[in-house]
């Protein structure tokens, strides 16, 4: 707007009645785009925005009243729900091994498609575009294909002794190294794929100048590749970390025991035992959503280009 | 590297080369001998399988019709509406300056989970006016709440008194709801791609049609759309493939039940409730064919860029 105002004291110089007239003309221009925007914008966030608000209300409250009468009664906020939700329900206890799966499922997926990505992308050998062409056909296979097998060789291969700390098995069925590893399984091929790329992008001098100066290819890796690969390894880490946070259907398979249970089985459990009961839910849904909500404020950037590179997945 | 021994390379996939291995390639090869085996996998049934995906003989166990047919509803409405949604919206958001702000608003979906969601739209669509936002708005605006959620009718508007109907439509009413809340998860993600597809248009291009006399929809349809089609493909396949396999949303808002079953929460109830690993397998390798052709066009689009690097 400043552009076409020759001067800001022309402006005020200017009779009142042309500077209405403008001004009429702006909402009759701009108008329209902005309503719809901001529209679109409330649209979006209401839902959002009701599962908070009635997370923080009385039990009471949100069986009789809606979300929006808080409006009416703006402080009459509680955390008896969350407190409720955590102890009594076990959303603590579901918090921690969300975490406990889902931590060493992304480092490992990262350090084992690293290693693959700088083969592919450094080393000359037969067959490697055929290898790495079938690792992208794996790309989009339904995870329905594997997930028969998958649970036959994982019941055969229990082994019944419990580890101490965490409480579960130590493979298998109802262990947490069993679901790492299926995680890593299945984040390979896309993860494999980004780095492939980035690497094969680096500047080739480099890789040149190392090789003659005589080093090796584990000092080449970690020293080079490594360092210089750091936004494609954040954007992917947040990719993975967040496949395998809100994944629910690999966990109703492989986890048969619910003390063992990430958060979105266990909300999926409460769903189907307190079915209207909100209180329960949205604040458990909630908790859920807390930790990938911080991350996008925290790292938007990283968070966006890991979605948009991997939303294919199978 | 010169010194390299011909084994070296394989050292460093190896770890990749076993856990795919065991992980899909074999259970991929497992479950297609599986599909054509009796429900413990034990004789051969030929193709019972498939036929009992085709004939429906159990409709109210498993309605694998009703799963199809609401696949083919989420294949195209939810990619239509997504897609359409995300090319306004990211035109829109290209023109104000609080761009930065609208889209975080519209992409914040993309970091919930879909159980999480799946739970803040059934919170949505509650029957009861004094706790569903969707029904509150609709009778405050002289309509009828709907049971968005059971009602397997066809879609009237809530403001006609005809009352649903019960026989199987193609567009079910609850299967919409659940397709719109998938809706909602998604446009951020298409919005964001087009918009940086967007910002690749060059500003003269623009400027010379206006002073060429165009107006804004014709820039929209006769320039936008045409140099952004590229982009709208990958969006669109993306989409396609997330509806396809789209399992979450559907079994923690209503469990498939009310005819709202898809192909991959059916595969779960064969597979793993019923526990007919034959008909399951079958199922799964639906899924499969239908992101086969998928699976080509990528394969065939990264032997390309690997000509043209």
């Amino acid at each position: 707007m400043a552009k076409r105002n020759p001067s800001t004291a022309a402006v005020a110089a200017a009779p009142r009645a042309l500077r209405l007239t403008e001004g009429l003309k702006w909402i009759a221009a701009r108008g329209p785009l902005h309503l719809s925007i901001l529209a679109l914008m409330v649209l979006w966030s209401v839902p959002t925005l009701a599962l908070l608000v009635s997370s923080f209300r009385d039990p009471s409250a949100i069986a009789s009243s809606g979300w929006w009468n808080v409006i009416k009664e703006p402080f009459d906020f509680t955390v008896q729900n969350y407190r409720s939700v955590l102890e009594k329900q076990g959303m603590a206890r579901a918090f921690f091994n969300s975490l406990i799966i889902t931590v060493p499922s992304t480092t490992l997926v990262i350090l084992v498609a690293a290693w693959a990505a700088y083969a592919f992308a450094w080393m000359r050998f037969p067959a490697r575009n055929l290898v790495f062409l079938l690792m992208v056909a794996l790309l989009v296979v339904p995870l329905q294909m594997t997930l028969i097998p998958v649970l036959r060789l994982y019941s055969n291969l229990t082994v019944n002794a419990e580890v101490p700390i965490l409480g579960g098995r130590i493979f298998g069925t109802s262990s947490f190294v069993g679901i790492w590893v299926a995680h890593t399984a299945y984040g390979l091929p896309f993860a494999v794929y980004l780095l492939r790329n980035f690497f094969g992008s680096l500047p080739r001098d480099l890789f040149e100048s190392a090789y003659l100066d005589g080093a090796s290819d584990l000092r080449v890796f970690f020293r080079i590749v490594l360092p210089l690969s750091m936004p494609a390894i954040a954007a992917l880490a947040i990719f993975q970390f967040l496949w395998v946070w809100n994944d629910l259907l690999v966990a109703l398979i492989l986890l048969g025991d619910p003390s063992l249970a990430p958060m979105t089985l266990k909300i999926n459990n409460l769903v189907s035992s307190f079915g209207t009961n909100y209180q329960v839910l949205t604040s458990a849904a909630f908790i859920s959503m807390a930790l990938p909500l911080v991350i996008f404020f925290a790292l938007q950037r990283y968070f966006v280009q890991g979605l948009l590179a991997g939303a294919v997945k199978g | 590297m010169v010194g390299r021994r011909w084994w070296t390379p394989w050292l460093w996939l190896a770890p990749s080369l076993a856990l795919l291995g065991v992980f899909l390639v074999y259970p991929v090869v497992d479950t297609l001998r599986r599909s054509f085996l009796d429900r413990r996998s034990q004789s051969f049934v030929g193709f019972d399988n498939y036929k009992f995906i085709i004939d429906n003989p159990q409709p109210l166990v498993s309605d694998t019709h009703s799963a199809l047919l609401n696949n083919v509803m989420w294949l195209t409405l939810f990619t239509a509406v997504t897609v359409s949604l995300g090319l306004i919206l990211a035109v829109l958001a290209g023109r104000v300056r609080y761009e930065a702000v609208a889209k975080s608003a519209i992409f914040i979906p993309m970091a919930i989970s879909f159980v999480a969601a799946s739970v803040i739209w059934r919170f949505m669509y509650e029957y009861n006016v004094h706790i569903g936002t969707v029904n509150a708005v609709v009778t405050e605006l002289g309509g009828h709440p709907t049971a968005w959620l059971q009602n397997t009718g066809a879609p009237q508007t809530p403001f006609t008194d005809l009352g649903p109907s019960t026989a199987p439509q193609p567009i079910q009413v609850n299967n919409f709801a659940l397709i719109l809340s998938g809706v909602w998860i998604w446009t951020g993600f298409a919005m964001v791609v087009l918009s940086a597809g967007l910002k690749g248009i060059s500003n003269e291009v623009l400027e010379a049609a206006r002073v060429d006399g165009a107006n804004e929809w014709q820039i929209f349809w006769r320039i936008i759309v045409p140099i952004l089609s590229p982009t709208i493909v990958v969006v669109a396949t993306t989409l396609v493939i997330q509806a396809l396999k789209k399992f979450d949303l559907v079994w923690v808002m209503t469990g498939g039940r009310f005819k709202t079953d898809v192909v991959a929460t059916l595969f779960y109830k064969e597979a793993f409730v019923i526990g007919d690993f034959g008909v399951g397998a079958a199922l799964a390798v639906v899924l499969l064919l239908w992101v086969l052709p998928i699976m080509l066009i990528s394969i065939r689009r990264f032997q390309f860029q690997e000509e043209t690097r």
